[in-house]
């Protein structure tokens, strides 16, 4: 019943948006202002997804503050601004018209997979640069005008089944997965770890999933994968899901390894959460927010004044975002004069002839294939004492 | 066997939590002649009460219960008084629905403004580890023991207020026809408004052993496990007690045994394909009453 009603307000609220849509564009061609870059993100600051969207939007502030104190992208400011989407597609197109109507000339967003697709669509019909810091579907990035910051699901589904193979510890076990079959990021992963772990020799032993409407109760997963042998529970879902597979597990008496990917970013910030259950889990993260460099500890410590906790992944690919923006900003000469279909064009072809190789998000460098997707190193990292370590 | 028994056991764990939602659900469903869309968000303020009592203010599970039965009481007579009470009137009976609609929205939107989004980890109110059997080969969880008894207290407690007091004599009386028994001296909005105190106050002991079970509490925790429990209800039979304890069980069960024996990713399809069976060859659920209307 409740979801009926959902639907109908969407629908009324998508008519109205499309509406919005066709008279906001009539003003597109002319660049507002000109002489500020006017940067626009879009993620989930309310809702169930609201740790990643706030984090995201408190790391875009904190980059465009330092650029801007050093002196502006060509020497001119940013002025940016950021809109909730609650990780809901239909509001997450009104966020891109109220955006669109305030004057942006790019788009850092949006954070989560499904938001990000939808308004993928409308930014390229407007020929405006698109970076999304985390939407790992890999529709995000369908379109020419579209880049991503972090890994897309079948890249993190391959490199996980990559590690665990390759690794002395993990590679000779019986491996579980439990996954969300209700959601893209989840499904994605895991048909492609499925795919690559065939083609390594991991063996596989369980396969089961839920879905958004039962993701409380876990226990027949948990048995189905324990009476199977399973020694690696492989688990490509968000940390609280995860972190009530890990306390029913507990209860059961059941302790394999496990072993996550981004989604699991997030579990150590569960408060109350009894850390000591999530000792020993593996997660693929690009970001470890306890690393030893500069560039890290710097963002950290802004970020903690700024917020009062520690950033997670998402925040972080913001961050490198913000300044993947400004390198080629500068290096093809673009100025905020410039219409947003023009920036675009320069955007398009700047961004695959650069490479970063102060990042956060990776070990190495960063750069971008002309598909959309980042050239960058996975890392693994385990939990340990309640930090994260990279795993060898 | 023994692994065919765990499995059910799980399914009962499951289905003593949607039975102790269902209760909540058909009290008001049977006497106040409503679907209280909201209860399941009362639930979830309720194991937000918990939550305050025991984590932030450090006090024993007990006291922290019963801070928040007292907390939801009040939620409830509350809502029932401004959100319910001005549309009992109001003739059309999916005023009274929307509006509880509204009102789930409102108390979700308001925990995550209180409480924000970020998940957090509910401790056990229940201490007990649980027994294991076989030499350890069965392990049935201390929650699971206590929701199961604490389930069938409330059962029994419901049935003789309501079959043996002045009070739950009433209530059956409005429950049957209102006009009927305001004439006979009953003050109807009293009554109602005491189910939906008693409704609400069932929905603290809910939470506890949800959060308890189930140990992540965020804003939208009540919401799904109220629509599975309106399930249950309906199943066993809206307006019957005995009926929500059964369909609640049932309802927990055949997910886990579908779940496992089937498909993970068909187990809510069969359980809903299984209501509509129900339904289709007994429309007033498995313990329904059917009422016949004298014209």
């Amino acid at each position: 019943m409740k979801k009926k009603v959902i639907c109908l307000l969407s629908a009324a609220l998508l008519t109205v948006a499309s509406l919005c849509g066709c008279g906001g564009s009539g003003g597109q061609g002319s660049a507002s202002g000109g002489d500020v870059f006017k940067i626009g993100g879009i993620g989930p600051t309310t809702g169930g997804a609201a740790i990643y969207g706030s984090d995201v939007r408190d790391a875009i502030q904190i980059a465009v503050d330092e650029v801007n104190a050093a002196g502006g992208i060509n020497g001119f400011k940013i002025e940016y601004r950021f809109e909730d989407d609650e990780h809901n597609a239909e509001k997450a197109v009104n966020a891109y018209n109220t955006l669109k109507d305030w004057g942006m000339q790019m788009l850092i967003g949006t954070v989560t997979s499904a938001p990000c697709i939808a308004v993928s669509e409308l930014t390229h019909t407007d020929n405006m640069f698109q970076l999304t810091p985390s939407g790992t579907a890999v529709q995000c990035v369908q379109y020419d005008n579209a880049f991503r910051v972090c890994f897309s699901d079948p890249d993190q589904g391959a490199a996980s089944a990559d590690y665990i193979a390759g690794n002395a510890d993990l590679g000779s076990k019986p491996v579980a997965i439990i996954y969300d079959s209700s959601t893209e990021y989840s499904t994605g992963i895991h048909d492609s770890f499925v795919a690559k772990a065939g083609d390594l020799g991991v063996n596989i032993v369980s396969d089961t999933s839920f879905t958004t409407d039962s993701n409380t109760d876990f226990s027949v997963q948990l048995q189905t994968s324990k009476d199977a042998g399973a020694e690696l529970l492989f688990l490509p879902i968000y940390y609280q899901e995860a972190s009530l597979i890990l306390q029913q597990a507990n209860a059961m008496g059941y302790a394999p390894v496990f072993f996550g990917v981004d989604g699991m970013d997030g579990i150590l910030g569960v408060e109350n959460f009894d850390t000591s259950l999530a000792e020993g889990v593996y997660l693929l993260t690009p970001f470890s927010a306890t690393a030893e460099d500069e560039l890290t500890k710097n963002f950290v410590s802004k970020f903690e004044e700024k917020t009062g906790h520690v950033p997670n992944q998402f925040g972080a690919d913001a961050y490198d975002a913000v300044y993947a923006i400004k390198a080629v900003c500068e290096k093809q000469d673009i100025k905020p004069s410039m219409s947003i279909s023009e920036i675009c064009d320069a955007m398009k072809t700047g961004m695959t002839s650069i490479s970063l190789d102060k990042v956060l998000t990776s070990p190495t460098t960063i750069s971008w294939t002309a598909q959309g997707e980042p050239n960058k190193d996975p890392r693994a990292v385990i939990i340990e004492n309640g930090v994260y370590v990279l795993a060898k | 066997m023994l692994n065919f028994l765990t499995y059910l056991i799980n399914g009962l764990s499951l289905g003593s939590i949607y039975a102790i939602i269902a209760l909540g659900y058909t009290m008001v469903y049977g006497i106040a002649k409503m679907l209280n869309f909201a209860h399941g968000d009362v639930i979830m303020i309720g194991s937000y009460l918990i939550y305050t009592g025991m984590i932030t203010w450090g006090m024993h599970p007990v006291p922290a219960i019963l801070l928040a039965v007292v907390g939801c009481t009040i939620l409830g007579i509350t809502t029932e008084k401004i959100a319910y009470k001005p549309l009992r009137g109001a003739g059309s009976s999916l005023a009274v629905l929307i509006t509880a609609i509204g009102v789930s929205y409102f108390l979700q939107n308001l925990s995550l403004l209180i409480f924000t989004a970020n998940p957090k980890s509910f401790t056990s109110v229940v201490g007990w580890e649980g027994v294991s059997l076989f030499g350890g080969e069965l392990k049935i969880q201390g929650v699971t023991i206590v929701t199961i008894i604490v389930s069938l207290l409330v059962l029994a407690v419901l049935q003789f207020f309501i079959n043996r007091t002045k009070q739950g004599q009433a209530m059956i009386a409005v429950s049957e026809d209102k006009g009927a028994a305001s004439l006979m001296g009953i003050n109807v909005n009293r009554t109602i408004s005491l189910t939906f105190a008693i409704g609400s106050g069932l929905a603290a002991i809910a939470g506890a052993l949800l959060c308890s079970a189930y140990p992540n509490l965020t804003p939208y925790t009540g919401a799904m496990p109220g629509i599975k429990a309106f399930v249950a209800a309906v199943l066993g039979g809206i307006g019957s007690i005995p009926g929500a304890m059964i369909g609640g069980l049932l309802l927990g069960v055949i997910e886990s045994l579908s779940k496992r024996y089937i498909s993970t990713q068909l187990s809510d399809a069969i359980v809903f394909s299984i209501l509509i069976i129900v339904l289709l060859i007994r429309p007033t659920g498995l313990l329904g009453k059917k009422i016949q209307e004298k014209v």
